[in-house]
């Protein structure tokens, strides 16, 4: 047969694998942050980074390849302690920390998804926050590391490299915003890497993919790998925004958080977890005023958003303009 | 137990039809063949070698490849992509997250001649959901047909298919029988009468008879275990 027989693939001309859409999104994205420090409090903007960067490694799982873990908090909070450890006792810089912080989900949530990943669905997500729970106790027990009930306190922002101090807002705000948009720019590639279309496969039909040799626990493990080193670069990187690391960093709720932010985002989209993110931390700092019913109003969120809006907020837009975000 | 003491071979080379009623077990033996379930006495053996305790996954990677009778497709993938996670799991697979899907284009051009042997050449860029049904099995012998098995599995390839998809599979399955052996569940008799060599009837787990179709067709066995004990033969098709 000649080749000219053969219709040619429609040009696909993407940068980085973004579509058109999803580039002028970007733009915008990065418009926004850039403006966004004059006009809200850094603190709250850094925290929104923060939490997305956390829900985009819980959207890898649950998004791309379809695996519930309820046990995030563990790599963050560890993340965290391990990232402030490095910079409050052992004087690193913050980028080492935070890299630290980052090896330090990784290794730990390479060896919790090897486990995890024998069992699917809900035993999955069972394993996952049983693992979670040991984390946990051992952040409560060991009052030397991590400082128990009191968590660890006055972390230092530090200088990178030794030389640019980060004790103003704006300049951890711009050390921030260049660890977001790594880390965006690092899920978006794993996405559309030929490891993320092996991925999307798996998650299309298990079966299929295992008889055609692929084995799917092998792929499953990386990506839960990858998720929980975000989780701990994340956690790392709050510890330096917020001075502190308590017991909640590493705590259930917090679990559950990054799941809703997920959920209400939109599971599945590239935007979706900064979107939720940026909603969940605002409830959060604006209607702190509630008290313990910011929880009630999350939960009804969460329903609403189960109800009425499945796909997510960036989703349902998604879907209404017909292209990907 | 859904199988018990089913022993055969398949030459090297032939088209091999396992037929039966429903619930004789046809599929349990292609899954077991697979190892998508353990048996739990007996062996296997493919090219000389006992493949009895390896992974699915493993097998695959020897050249013996399924398909399912649910056609199975990756819905959300073009054809074209379907086609190359196959091609790609041939060159070794893909764990290489940090590099572009630009990578995978290099397979571009051999996806595209498969999908043209299978008559797709103007679905390439269709989500795979998106495909007829007879399509769809299409697409999956041209998936199947990237890792260039030596062995193919195919479970009830023209089920629930048009009399022209029909003829289509038939023509397809005896295109790409070349330097194959190929196994296959069919309920449509003249589909197995017209293609293989050999025949293995199952009735409730059991090999009822095997041999050709002229062979197995005036078994009186095979004959009441299909049409009930008061038919003399199966003598039109």
């Amino acid at each position: 047969m000649s080749d000219t027989a053969l219709p040619k693939a429609p040009p696909r001309e993407m940068i980085w694998g973004f579509t058109g859409a999803q580039s002028v999104a970007f733009v915008l994205m990065l418009a926004t942050l850039m403006v966004a420090p004059f006009v809200a409090y850094p603190v709250f903007l850094m925290q929104v980074m923060c939490f997305a960067i956390f829900a985009m490694g819980a959207n890898l799982l649950m998004g791309y390849t379809g695996l519930l873990s309820l046990g995030q908090a563990a790599y963050f909070g560890m993340g965290a302690y391990v990232g402030g450890y490095a910079v409050q006792t052992l004087h690193l810089t913050p980028e080492a920390g935070v890299a630290l912080g980052t090896l330090t989900g990784a290794a730990i949530g390479a060896v919790f998804g090897w486990l995890a990943i024998r069992r699917q669905t809900i035993y999955f997500a069972m394993i996952t926050l049983a693992l979670a729970q040991f984390v946990n106790f051992f952040a409560v027990q060991d009052t030397g590391f991590t400082g128990g009930e009191n968590g660890m306190q006055n972390i230092p922002r530090g200088q990178v490299a030794g030389i640019i101090s980060l004790h103003s807002d704006l300049h951890l705000y711009v050390f921030a915003l260049v660890v977001f948009l790594i880390a965006f720019l690092f899920v978006h590639r794993v996405v559309h890497s030929p490891f993320g279309q092996v991925v999307k496969a798996i998650r299309e039909n298990e079966n299929r993919a295992i008889s055609l040799g692929y084995k799917p626990a092998q792929y499953k493990w990386i990506v839960f790998t990858i998720a929980a080193g975000l989780a701990g670069l994340a956690g790392a990187l709050n510890a330096l925004v917020t001075h502190i690391v308590t017991l909640t960093d590493v705590g259930n709720a917090t679990s559950g958080i990054v799941v809703l932010m997920v959920l209400v985002g939109g599971i599945g989209t590239i935007y979706g977890p900064l979107i939720g993110a940026a909603i969940i931390i605002a409830m959060q700092y604006y209607l702190a005023s509630f008290s313990d019913w910011v929880t009630v109003i999350q939960g009804v969120i969460f329903i609403a958003c189960v109800l009425l809006f499945r796909r997510g907020i960036i989703g349902e837009l998604a879907a209404k303009l017909k292209f990907a975000l | 137990m859904a199988v018990q003491g089913v022993d055969f071979d398949i030459e090297n080379g032939s088209i091999h039809a396992l037929i039966g009623p429903n619930g004789a077990g046809k599929t349990t033996c292609f899954n077991l063949l697979t190892k998508f379930l353990q048996p739990t006495a007996g062996t296997i053996r493919f090219e000389g070698h006992d493949i009895t305790g390896l992974a699915p996954a493993d097998i695959a990677r020897l050249g013996m490849v399924r398909s399912f009778q649910i056609s199975a497709v990756f819905g959300h993938m073009t054809a074209l992509e379907n086609v190359r996670i196959a091609l790609a799991r041939a060159r070794g697979g893909n764990f290489d997250f940090w590099r572009g899907e630009k990578i995978l284009n290099q397979y571009n051009e051999q996806a595209q001649a498969l999908l043209a042997d299978v008559g797709l050449d103007d679905h390439v860029d269709t989500p795979a959901a998106l495909l007829s049904y007879g399509r769809k099995r299409a697409l999956e012998i041209a998936t199947t047909l990237a890792l260039d098995p030596r062995l193919m599995l195919l479970d009830e390839p023209t089920a629930g298919m048009t009399e022209a998809d029909v003829e289509r599979i038939v023509a397809l399955i005896r295109k790409i029988r070349k330097g194959r052996t190929i196994l296959m569940v069919e309920h449509n008799l003249s589909v197995v009468s017209g293609l293989s060599d050999r025949i293995t009837v199952l009735a409730r787990g059991r090999v009822l008879a095997a041999g050709d179709y002229a062979t197995v067709s005036r078994d009186p066995a095979v004959i009441e275990a299909y049409l009930g004990s008061d038919h003399s033969g199966v003598d039109h098709v």
